[in-house]
This record gives structure tokens, C-alpha cells and sequence, in this order.
């Protein structure tokens, strides 16, 4: 009761309404190493993103986080139980998803407006609505001098911003992020987490966020998973209340968040210090 | 006291940033200058002692040659022609060989190194057999290609088609296994076909691989065109090298060989130029400064 007035409401995992936008379902994930050992990536995990919400996935390095956006994607299949989303048994890879990679995957061969253009294109856009569009996004992430520059030309913040745009420009109705800002430095990520929530409050997409910064996952979401260490399944599960809109350059500071940030990482610390000495005997 | 007014500090060092950037420039320009200078200097030296040893017979030019001789000899071939028709119908006829030769081996390389390269299964099963083809001497085939096809342009182009295409095979299939995973993914998110992602992402990543096995393949094509005419031939460089290896014409063979040389060395030239062209989009590579 007292973490509720923290702003940090502990949750009981529940089987995931019908109506969900994103709906994890009692999901177990093996496959087959290339040396012919069965691993299993996640088990009995069960997550649900409601419509417009903003979800994060925190948990310690090898958990299988990244698995859990690739079974939202339809990249892998789950061994049991089953994934939804939009209320739809996922099959193959959904015009409604839009995601951020870790690495740069930004085409280097074509200029920013190709590379923003490129989602449209690939759908069959007509070319000069593709390319109006893209300048238009272009605009949005403030990059609108540098249309014609190859990626090798820009900064790393640049380039991030390139991949939103190339991202939003499809308009997802769901986004997947995985660690989108982990390579770049505090204030260029400061400044990237401020663009992102600008960018989806006006599109008011359902988010799944993956990352290993509890800080920044606390400062997004809406609701927080933490997983345990791997085979990774859902360890509990929190829902931020701090006000929004919110500014990241200041929210670090509130101590609201702060207190949140404490109990979440009580929660995250004995897994992460698992993970960690399991790292230490297999030898990741 | 003398006070030194800022604008007076910001003026002094702007000339002295001038003068800093004029001065660089200057030791650039010098080292350029070395460098061309140097070559030269070699080139002169070579030629010289080449010259030198075969005028007092150190070497015998019979056998060596020796630098006015293969000019002689390539002088005579553009003034009075060779014994087998005019210079420029040999350099053709052997161009239009290596030409041929080149482009179709390079398109089939390109094609089957994608092919192979997209499907798991076709190349887990053709991989023992380009490995064997591979490693058998394709000069050999040349035989074959003359017995099969006759003295005209079709072995010579047969040969030469053998010598690039798994060259580039080779490099193509390599390109394609090493597009970045997280970019097809993208392209794949964003809504791109399979036939999307072979054409904006596979073939433009590949491309670095492809260009650079080009340099080497058009180098084998000549040599197949060559060697081809060399069996067996009614016109080309490689029978007026082979009609003077039996004149025991030394001079006859270097001529043809520096002729060889300077038409690898233009095409060469042309497919950087094309090269560059292609792949503007890449960021210039350190060592490429002050070439």
C-alpha cells in the first residue's frame, strides 16, 4: 500500500485482456544451439500493452529481452503459449509495428530523405507523396539542413534521429524499441528521450522499450517489467504514475522518481547479481 | 604599460593561422613533389641500367631485349603494322575478347553469388562443387574451348568468361553473407519484399565486395583472352606474341607485353573512376589522401 502512494503500484501479473494492444500469453521460447543443445530464451512469460501505453523491459544482460520484441515482430515463433497483437494471432510481420534497432541499421548507401523515405517506398507509396512525407518527418527531428547527407556524415545523435524518423513516418501503431539509446552519450540520450516522447505523444502508439538503464526505463514508461535473470520470465511488474509530459533533464532530479527508482532497483539488483556470476561461470 | 587591445590578439592570430595553413600547404605540395620526383628518378635509373647493360653485353639483348629495342619495335608496329594487319586490329580484336569475356563472367559471377548467397540450401549443395571447379586450372580449359569452339573470337571469350566468373562469384557470395542482419531486419520492418531486400539492401552491400573483385577479374580476362589467342589464333596480342616467341623475337614479345600492360593499366583507370561513382555514399579511406 505504501508503494502505491510512491507513485510505484506493484501488479499482479494477470492473463492479458482481449482488447490489448500487445498480448504475451503464458509464452515459453527453446531452440536449438548450432551445436545440438535445447536453451531456452524465456519461459511462462506474460506481458500485456494496453493501447497508448508506454511499457519498458528491464532486466540483466542475457535475459532475453531482445526475444520478447522479436516475438512481437513475428521474427520467432513461441515454442508455447501465444502472442497477439491488436487482438490478432501474430503470423508474419505486421504493417502496424515499427522498430528502433540497437545498432545502427540505417541504410549507408542512401541519403537521409532516402533512408526516411524508405518505409513508404517499400509499401507502395507513390514516390512524390513518399518523398513529401519523409521531408515532413525530417523536419520533426530537426534535421531538415541535412536531407542530403550520407549517415557516414552525421553525428550518432544525428543518426538515431534519422532512425525515428524512418520509424515514425510508417506511423506504428505499435513500437518496439531495443536499447535505441544505449551507445550515445548522457546528454544526446537526454535530448533523444525528450524527442521520443514528444514524437509518440503525437501518435500515441503502444511501446515496448527494451533496456538494461533502469533510470531511463522509470523516466519513459508507464508500466515497468522487471524479468529475472535467464531463462528470463517476468519477476514483477510496476506502473509508474509520475505526471506527464514529462522533462527528462528534470525528472532525474523529482524526488518521487527517485524513491521509485530505489524500490524498482531493490526488485532488479538480486538478478542482476545472479546474471552476473552465471555470466562469470559459463564464461559470457 | 602597453595594453594589447583584443582586436589586436584576434588580428595576430588569424595571420598567424594564415601563415600556419600556407606553410602546411607548402610542405604538402613539397612532399608531392618528392614523391613523383622519386618515381621518375626509379623509372630513369631502370631504364638506364637496362640500356647500359645490354649496349656493353652484360646482358644479351637477344634474349632480354633492351629498352630502344622494344621501342624500335613498337614504333615499327604503328608505322608499317604487324605481320598478321595493322597494331590497333590486334589491340581490338583482343579488347573485344577481354571485354566480352569480362562482362559475362562478371554478370554470372554477380548473379549466382546472390542466388547462392540468398538460399541456404543451394549453396550448402553447390559449395563442393565450386570449390572443385575452383581449384582446377581454368587455363587448361583453353584447350578444350579451341578444340570445341574453333580459332575464332567465341574460345577466347569462353576462356576468359571461366577465368572472372568465380572471381566474382567468390566475392559476390561473400558481400552477400555479410550484409549486416540488423539492416535486413529493418528493411524487412519497414516493409520491404524479399525481392525489396535483395535489391536495396543485399546487392548495395555487396557492392563494396563485387567493385573490388572487378580490379583483379578484368586482369583475368585479359589473361584468358591472351592465353586463348596464344593456342590458337587469326588475330590478337597474344598471337603476335606467340608469332614472335617463334621468330625468336625478344623485342616483339616485351612490346606486346608493355602494350598489354598499358591497356590493363586504362581500364584499370575507368573502373576506380566507375567505382567511385557507384559508391559515393562511402566515407573516403585515410590512405586515399595525397595519391
Amino acid at each position: 500500500m505504501q508503494l502505491q502512494t510512491m507513485g510505484a503500484e506493484k501488479l499482479s501479473p494477470a492473463a492479458p485482456p482481449a482488447d490489448a494492444a500487445i498480448a504475451i500469453d503464458d509464452v515459453t521460447l527453446r531452440f536449438v544451439t548450432p551445436d545440438g543443445h535445447m536453451m531456452t530464451a524465456i519461459r511462462d512469460f506474460t506481458m500485456t500493452v494496453a493501447r497508448g501505453e508506454f511499457a519498458c523491459v528491464v532486466g540483466p544482460t542475457g535475459c532475453g529481452k531482445s526475444t520478447t520484441l522479436n516475438l512481437v515482430t513475428g521474427l520467432l515463433r513461441p515454442t508455447t503459449g501465444n502472442v497477439r497483437v491488436m487482438g490478432n494471432p501474430v503470423t508474419d510481420i505486421s504493417r502496424d509495428i515499427g522498430f528502433v534497432f540497437q545498432a545502427d541499421a540505417l541504410f549507408p548507401w542512401r541519403s537521409v530523405i532516402d533512408n526516411v523515405a524508405a518505409g513508404p517506398l517499400f509499401r507502395g507509396t507513390p514516390k512524390k507523396e513518399a518523398y513529401e512525407k519523409a521531408r515532413d518527418w525530417i523536419g520533426r527531428v530537426g534535421l531538415s539542413r541535412f536531407e542530403k547527407h550520407y549517415p557516414h556524415q552525421l553525428s550518432g545523435g544525428m543518426r538515431k534521429r534519422v532512425a525515428l524518423a524512418q520509424t515514425f513516418i510508417n506511423q506504428p501503431k505499435i513500437l518496439l524499441m531495443d536499447e535505441p539509446f544505449s551507445a550515445l552519450d548522457m546528454q544526446t540520450r537526454t535530448a533523444m528521450q525528450d524527442e521520443l516522447l514528444g514524437l509518440w505523444s503525437g501518435l500515441k502508439s503502444s511501446v515496448v522499450f527494451v533496456t538494461h538503464d533502469l533510470e531511463e526505463a522509470v523516466a519513459l514508461a508507464d508500466k515497468v517489467y522487471v524479468l529475472t535473470a535467464g531463462p528470463g520470465t517476468v519477476k514483477s511488474v510496476y506502473r509508474i504514475d509520475l505526471p506527464r509530459p514529462r522533462v527528462m533533464a528534470d525528472i532525474r532530479y523529482d524526488p518521487k522518481f527517485i524513491e521509485i527508482a530505489k524500490v524498482i532497483w531493490n526488485d532488479l539488483r538480486e538478478e542482476v547479481q545472479l546474471g552476473q556470476s552465471r555470466g562469470l561461470q559459463t564464461g559470457h | 604599460m602597453t595594453a594589447i587591445s583584443p582586436t589586436d590578439q584576434a588580428a595576430a592570430r588569424a595571420t598567424s593561422i594564415v601563415a600556419a595553413e600556407a606553410q602546411a600547404k607548402a610542405r604538402l605540395r613539397k612532399r608531392h613533389a618528392l614523391v613523383i620526383g622519386l618515381r621518375l628518378a626509379i623509372l630513369v635509373v631502370f631504364l638506364g641500367l637496362w640500356e647500359l647493360c645490354a649496349d656493353y653485353n652484360i646482358i644479351d639483348p637477344f634474349f632480354f631485349s633492351s629498352p630502344s629495342g622494344i621501342w624500335e619495335q613498337i614504333w615499327s608496329w604503328v608505322t608499317e603494322g604487324t605481320s598478321q594487319g595493322p597494331l590497333w586490329l590486334q589491340i581490338y580484336v583482343t579488347l573485344e575478347e577481354t571485354f566480352l569475356g569480362f562482362v559475362i563472367g562478371a554478370l554470372g559471377g554477380i548473379a549466382a553469388g546472390i542466388i547462392l548467397g540468398r538460399n541456404k540450401l543451394l549453396a550448402d549443395v553447390f559449395s563442393i562443387y565450386i570449390k572443385i571447379a575452383n581449384s582446377v586450372p581454368r587455363v587448361v580449359l583453353g584447350s578444350v574451348f579451341i578444340i570445341a569452339l574453333g580459332l575464332g573470337m567465341a574460345s577466347k571469350v569462353a576462356l576468359a568468361v571461366v577465368m572472372v566468373f568465380f572471381v566474382v562469384f567468390a566475392n559476390a557470395f561473400q558481400g552477400v553473407r555479410e550484409a549486416d542482419r540488423a539492416m535486413i531486419a529493418n528493411a524487412q520492418i519497414l516493409g520491404a519484399s524479399p525481392f525489396q531486400i535483395t535489391t536495396s539492401v543485399i546487392i548495395p552491400s555487396a557492392m563494396s565486395w563485387i567493385l573490388a573483385s572487378l580490379h583483379v577479374s578484368f586482369g583475368f580476362a585479359l589473361v584468358g583472352a591472351v592465353v586463348g589467342e596464344f593456342l590458337g589464333a587469326k588475330q590478337g596480342m597474344g598471337l603476335l606474341i606467340s608469332t614472335a616467341q617463334g621468330a625468336f623475337n625478344a623485342n616483339g614479345v616485351f612490346a606486346a607485353m608493355i602494350i598489354l600492360a598499358v591497356m590493363a593499366l586504362v581500364v584499370e583507370f575507368l573502373i576506380t573512376r566507375f567505382e567511385n561513382y557507384v559508391v559515393k555514399w562511402r566515407p573516403a579511406p585515410f590512405n586515399e589522401q595525397g595519391t
